[in-house]
């Protein structure tokens, strides 16, 4: 028989995860979660809904960077006209979950702990060198996005643990990042490739730092440094672009689906790794 | 199995109700208020036939649990005509024949009210990619575009 509660601290959730007998499940939009109680795919004896504690949900600027509770839905993420100038490219693979109606509830924290390989939002965190802060009964800890999915549906966060915000660091100058994702279609689907991109140019154009991420291309999120390599140290010329999209493609472990083929996904995703290089290229130099 | 006692308003009146934890806002909505205008289509929150907003936001009412409404509001279809007088939209939707079999429709309205709400004048564009959300199986979309453009432009006094 499932049970429900929504403790208002950060301290009582982790007291009640740690004390649940059987399976426990965290819930903030509930937009993955709900649907796979309805199908039987998890049978949890306890929800610990999170929305009950203060600052879960919304969105602070802290030392020039940006701070997103765990909980804060894809709607606010996509009306936060700051962090969308900053990062243009979470916001945008935020804003691509689902349709208005899940964009109401579909948080960040959901998005990462259902650890779909697929996942939108991933990519652009990792491509971000977002960190997440987890809660559990040794206190808190800071760890990078990257750490936190392990494979399809697996994550390495401890049974008493949860996410409870994001952190997004400050930008340099002439920084910007950009998210793609291939589907049939044009909305209300899922990834057949995405690929986040963040890069940072010099006064000449020149790329001194860049990071880029694809995703549902193995089990889990990829962070290709072979490709950032292929950016670092040059403008956005041919030599680049070809080098980027050789990395990608040797990057893919991808699987054979009803979306794609192993083949078309390992093409798709150098193609849409060069997009996503061509855009951030394109916002970093509108930020001189 | 513990029952939760909810305090939340559902179109703009305050309502209790006693609910089990797994019970979506969308079955007690329907079964236990008797507000059966929000449809159960797919029940995985892919065709927004139980749209409703909480606390202005749009959601799928199927994909949110009814314990979850403690405190928040909520409008349901049931809430858009005041008395006997249609919303612009409800009108419009009649004038333009935006229907078929209907079910689609009370999530397609209040989805449409959520957009009109924040955008008064949309783009075709924009209404399209608002209520993607909303799945026709009689595929009426174009129908029910015009039929929001033209109730947004009355909303504006343009029409």
């Amino acid at each position: 028989m499932l049970a429900y509660s929504a403790p208002s601290t950060v301290e009582e959730v982790v007291r009640v995860l740690a004390g649940a007998s059987g399976v426990a499940k965290v819930l903030s939009g509930g937009t993955d979660l709900l649907v796979q109680i309805r199908s039987g795919r998890t049978r949890p004896a306890l929800i610990v809904d999170t929305k009950k504690i203060p600052g879960i949900s919304g969105i602070s600027e802290r030392d020039g960077g940006f701070v997103i509770g765990a909980a804060t839905p894809g709607a606010v993420i996509g009306e936060c006209e700051p962090l969308k100038k900053a990062w243009p490219g979470i916001v945008e693979a935020t804003n691509l979950i689902g349709s208005t109606q899940v964009q109401g509830r579909a948080s960040l924290a959901g998005n990462l702990c259902n650890a779909s390989p697929a996942a939108d939002s991933v990519p652009a965190l990792i491509a971000a060198r977002a960190t997440c802060v987890i809660a559990g009964t040794n206190g808190r800890r800071e760890v990078p996005v990257e750490t936190i999915v392990i494979g399809p549906g697996r994550t390495s966060l401890k049974p008493d643990e949860f996410i409870i915000e994001f952190h997004l660091p400050k930008r340099p100058p002439r920084s910007a990042d950009a998210y793609l994702r291939f589907i049939p279609r044009t909305e209300m689907d899922i990834a057949v490739v995405g690929a986040g991109v963040n890069v940072t140019l010099d006064p000449a154009g020149v790329c001194t730092d860049a990071r880029v991420v694809l995703g549902a291309v193995a089990p889990t999120a990829v962070l290709v440094s072979e490709a950032a390599t292929a950016l670092i140290g040059r403008k956005l010329d041919e030599t680049a672009l070809a080098g980027l999209d050789r990395a990608a493609r040797q990057a893919c472990k991808p699987i054979n689906d009803k979306r794609g083929t192993i083949e078309y996904r390992t093409k798709v995703a150098g193609v849409m790794a060069r997009r996503a290089a061509v855009i951030a290229y394109e916002r970093a130099g509108e930020r001189r | 199995m513990s029952k939760h006692h909810v305090t939340t308003t559902i179109n703009g009146e305050p309502t209790e109700f006693l609910c089990e934890p797994q019970l979506t806002l969308l079955d007690v909505l329907r079964d236990e208020l008797r507000l059966t205008g929000s449809k159960e289509g797919c029940s995985s929150g892919d065709c927004g036939a139980c749209s409703v907003t909480v606390d202005g936001r749009l959601v799928c009412s199927c994909l949110m649990l009814a314990v979850e409404a403690e405190g928040r509001a909520i409008e349901t279809v049931e809430g858009m005509a005041q008395g006997h007088d249609l919303h612009p939209l409800q009108r419009k939707f009649l004038e333009h024949a935006a229907l078929q079999c209907g079910f689609c429709t009370p999530g397609v309205l209040v989805a449409a009210k959520a957009l009109l709400d924040r955008n008064p004048d949309p783009t075709e564009t924009e209404t399209r990619y608002w209520l993607a959300g909303n799945l026709c199986r009689c595929t009426g979309y174009d129908k029910i575009v015009r039929a929001v453009l033209d109730a947004a432009a009355e909303m504006r006094g343009q029409a």
